[in-house]
């Protein structure tokens, strides 16, 4: 056993309300440059939909995540090695810019300079890339928001897999959700599999996976890998860039930037603890729908004795020990069965999960009566399907959606009744295998959200942590470019800084430690 | 062209390219590693690149590996396993022939892009076109040493030269420039404008050629960690 922590996410999709701050508040802090336009380490997607960029859950076109080989080990879908350096002149699982949109802005000049006409003047857009005028803007990181767009195209969705999907095309039937995406900070991840510079790695202390900027060559082999395409290359600096999982917040004791800003409480983060020995197993097993419950095998108890004796003995810190039995992802994920990971069938054991929306019941406005069995509303009724939920959450597999959907009913039915007819109704926390203290944990925790249960972060320790001390006087986070966004290029094409106080070289780049 | 013009550029300029090479690319990994990269410009356009590349890189492998191997191995070798001086000339005119014709078309293919492609063309910096140019115009002069090249294969002398002159070259030795006085416009500009390619590397994208991750194939598995120095004392 080895025992190393990660501070994992979950996102209570129940009560996203799909306002985009997550994506615009990070996007101010990490992506607001030339290069990175395009680029959204975090958006919310309308599902059902095809998403940004387009059609990224089809592997069968992108070959991102891993496959189980007839010998029973794994390797990414892109194929082995060598597989790998053979596309390195040209990738073809690789999505050009179109695929994600092309940056534009719009001539708002035109609106100042227009020449009097009998019709108002209007701000056309204009590419960010070429300076050159575009007929019309394409797609986007929200383009099918709130179900834009025609069922026909949103059809495409691949978690539509094994379902009568024509009939949620209707008025009547149809259905959606929202899907907050960032990088997944993978306990097997296939980008860094895939990078042939070895500049990709996951930080052994804290389980944020980054590109090192120094080291990055730019052979853009995991924007294929990622089976979320959560790699984005940066056209302007020849590297790729993902997901920091905002680390110098992290190591603060703060909340990511997306968390820390959602405006509808829905995310969660918190220490958990597993056996780095059995990664590879895990990953491994052979029915996909096997998957999220060998995830869940390889968390660890921080409340067992043996596992906190052999953490410190790996270089756990006490304190993370601690954060790790307080952690609100570990009681979501193992204690309530109410987070499951994003596409477990991508082999690369995410680490920011999500718990399945609610949704009106259909034949309750049909019958005007709720449909149930027994005391819990029939799941199976729900406007979403809970095979559509599954085909996101667990490969396919029903019977976990299901408890999940129907203890975060039976939490309603029993906090109603407690609070408004003023009784306990235990029936039907034993239906779905739940004690009064768990759901009043749960309630606390998923519906009362106090910024305090949501974020249990540890600091960094002192001892891991980077020499701040040399860092003084310095530009901070930067990219290779000084304080300034630059202009000049010096001989090896580095940006100079130009200014008062040019000279010098920058702080911190991303990535980089 | 004058001899103290000749011995400048064969004699001193493929050190002073050499030295210029190493020295830049190791300065430049170490304080720029940041600008380090391949440049790709996939992203924005798979056209053209997805066949071009492709054609370039594997031509232009082979060529540069040709050379190496046929200016730099000395002839008592080839001789000694039964490999006449002719045969070696009409084996690299083949050879060299068609990598040459694979790395032309997709060299073609890649500078018509990088020109007339709007996205490509205005995030291209001055180098990035310049260099392009700079192996376009060296891969036609290399084509064009083609004729010459046939028309010696009977005795394959001219080739033999050549490589003396490399051999002394990369060996230090003073009389190196002498050996090509007499060889044909052709090859001097070829060997001109070959050094300059050295010249220019640190300062173009071709610094990606040093990262070339044959190294993966020999990770053990597929994850990297990365963990802190545990700065304790006790």
């Amino acid at each position: 056993m080895k025992v190393r922590a990660q501070i994992g996410k979950v996102l209570n999709l129940d009560k996203c309300i799909g306002c985009h701050t997550c994506s615009v508040t990070c996007k101010n802090v990490w992506t607001s440059r030339e290069g990175m336009e395009y680029a959204w380490f975090n958006n919310v997607e309308t599902k059902p939909g095809v998403g940004y960029p387009r059609q990224w859950e089809n592997q069968d076109v992108w070959n991102g995540g891993w496959v189980r080989k007839k010998n029973g080990r794994i390797a990414p879908k892109m194929g082995g090695k060598l597989r790998i350096l053979a596309k390195i002149f040209a990738n073809p699982d690789m999505p050009q810019i179109d695929d994600y949109y092309e940056p534009f802005t719009f001539d708002y000049e035109h609106l100042h300079n227009a020449p009097e006409s009998r019709t108002p003047p209007t701000a056309r857009p204009r590419s960010l890339i070429s300076g050159e005028r575009m007929d019309k803007v394409k797609w986007g990181p929200n383009w099918e928001e709130i179900l834009g767009g025609e069922f026909a195209k949103r059809s495409q969705d691949v978690n539509f897999e094994a379902m009568e999907k024509e009939i949620y095309g209707q008025f009547e039937n149809t259905f959606m959700m929202y899907l907050p995406r960032l990088c997944e900070h993978c306990l097997n991840p296939s980008c860094v599999a895939a990078c042939p510079s070895g500049a990709i790695y996951k930080r052994e202390e804290d389980g944020i996976v980054l590109i090192d900027q120094d080291k990055c060559r730019g052979w853009r082999m995991c924007v294929s890998a990622c089976p979320y395409k959560k790699i984005y290359y940066n056209w302007r600096s020849g590297k790729s860039e993902k997901c920091i999982f905002c680390y110098p917040r992290i190591e603060a004791g703060e909340p990511t930037v997306c968390s820390e800003t959602c405006v509808g409480r829905i995310r969660y983060l918190g220490v958990l603890m597993y056996d780095a020995d059995r990664i590879e197993e895990a990953a491994s097993v052979e029915d996909p729908q096997d998957l999220y419950q060998a995830q869940l095998d390889i968390f660890l108890d921080p409340h067992d004795p043996d596992v906190i004796r052999q953490a410190l003995k790996d270089g756990v810190p006490q304190a993370w020990i601690d954060a790790a039995q307080r952690s609100p992802v570990w009681r979501m994920a193992m204690d309530w069965k109410v987070a499951f990971p994003l596409h477990p069938e991508y082999r690369t054991l995410p680490m920011v999960w999500y718990v399945p929306p609610l949704s009106p019941i259909q034949s309750a406005a049909e019958n005007g009566m709720l449909g149930s069995q027994g005391l819990i509303p029939d799941v199976s009724q729900l406007r979403i399907p809970v095979r559509y939920l599954a085909n996101l959450l667990t490969a396919g597999d029903d019977k976990p959606v299901t408890l999940a959907l129907e203890r975060m009913l039976a939490m309603r039915i029993y906090m109603r009744a407690r609070h408004v007819e003023g009784r306990r109704e235990t029936d039907v926390l034993d239906a779905v295998g739940l004690t009064e203290a768990q759901v009043e944990d749960m309630y606390q925790t998923m519906a009362i959200a106090n910024y305090e249960d949501r974020f249990v972060i540890p600091t960094t320790h002192r001892e891991y942590a980077e020499e701040a001390f040399d860092l003084r006087g310095e530009c901070g986070f930067s990219f290779g470019d000084g304080c300034s966004g630059g202009g000049k290029i010096d001989l090896f094409s580095h940006e100079v800084r130009v200014g008062p106080s040019a000279g010098g070289r920058s702080g911190v780049h991303a990535g980089e430690r | 062209m004058g001899d103290w013009f000749h011995i400048l550029v064969f004699g001193y300029y493929p050190y002073l390219a050499a030295t210029v090479f190493l020295a830049g690319s190791l300065i430049r990994f170490d304080r720029e590693q940041y600008t380090w990269r391949s440049g790709s410009s996939q992203l924005l356009r798979r056209h053209q690149l997805m066949m071009g590349s492709v054609l370039f890189h594997v031509g232009i492998l082979f060529l540069f590996f040709g050379h190496l191997v046929g200016l730099l191995t000395p002839r008592e070798i080839y001789h000694a396993v039964g490999l006449t001086s002719s045969a070696k000339q009409v084996m690299a005119i083949v050879a060299g022939g068609v990598a040459g014709a694979v790395c032309f078309v997709g060299l073609t293919m890649l500078l018509h892009r990088r020109l007339l492609d709007p996205r490509i063309r205005k995030t291209s910096s001055a180098m990035d076109i310049a260099i392009l140019v700079i192996l376009w115009l060296q891969l036609v002069l290399g084509m064009v040493t083609l004729p010459f090249s046939w028309a010696h294969r009977e005795s394959g002398d001219v080739m033999v030269t050549l490589s003396l002159w490399a051999q002394k070259i990369v060996t230090f030795q003073a009389d190196a420039a002498l050996h090509v006085v007499d060889v044909s416009w052709v090859y001097k500009a070829h060997i001109a404008l070959g050094l300059t390619i050295f010249l220019v590397f640190p300062f173009s994208r071709l610094v990606h050629i040093w990262s070339a991750p044959v190294g993966y194939l020999g990770r053990r598995g597929y994850q990297v960690v990365r963990s802190r120095d545990h700065k304790r004392t006790a």
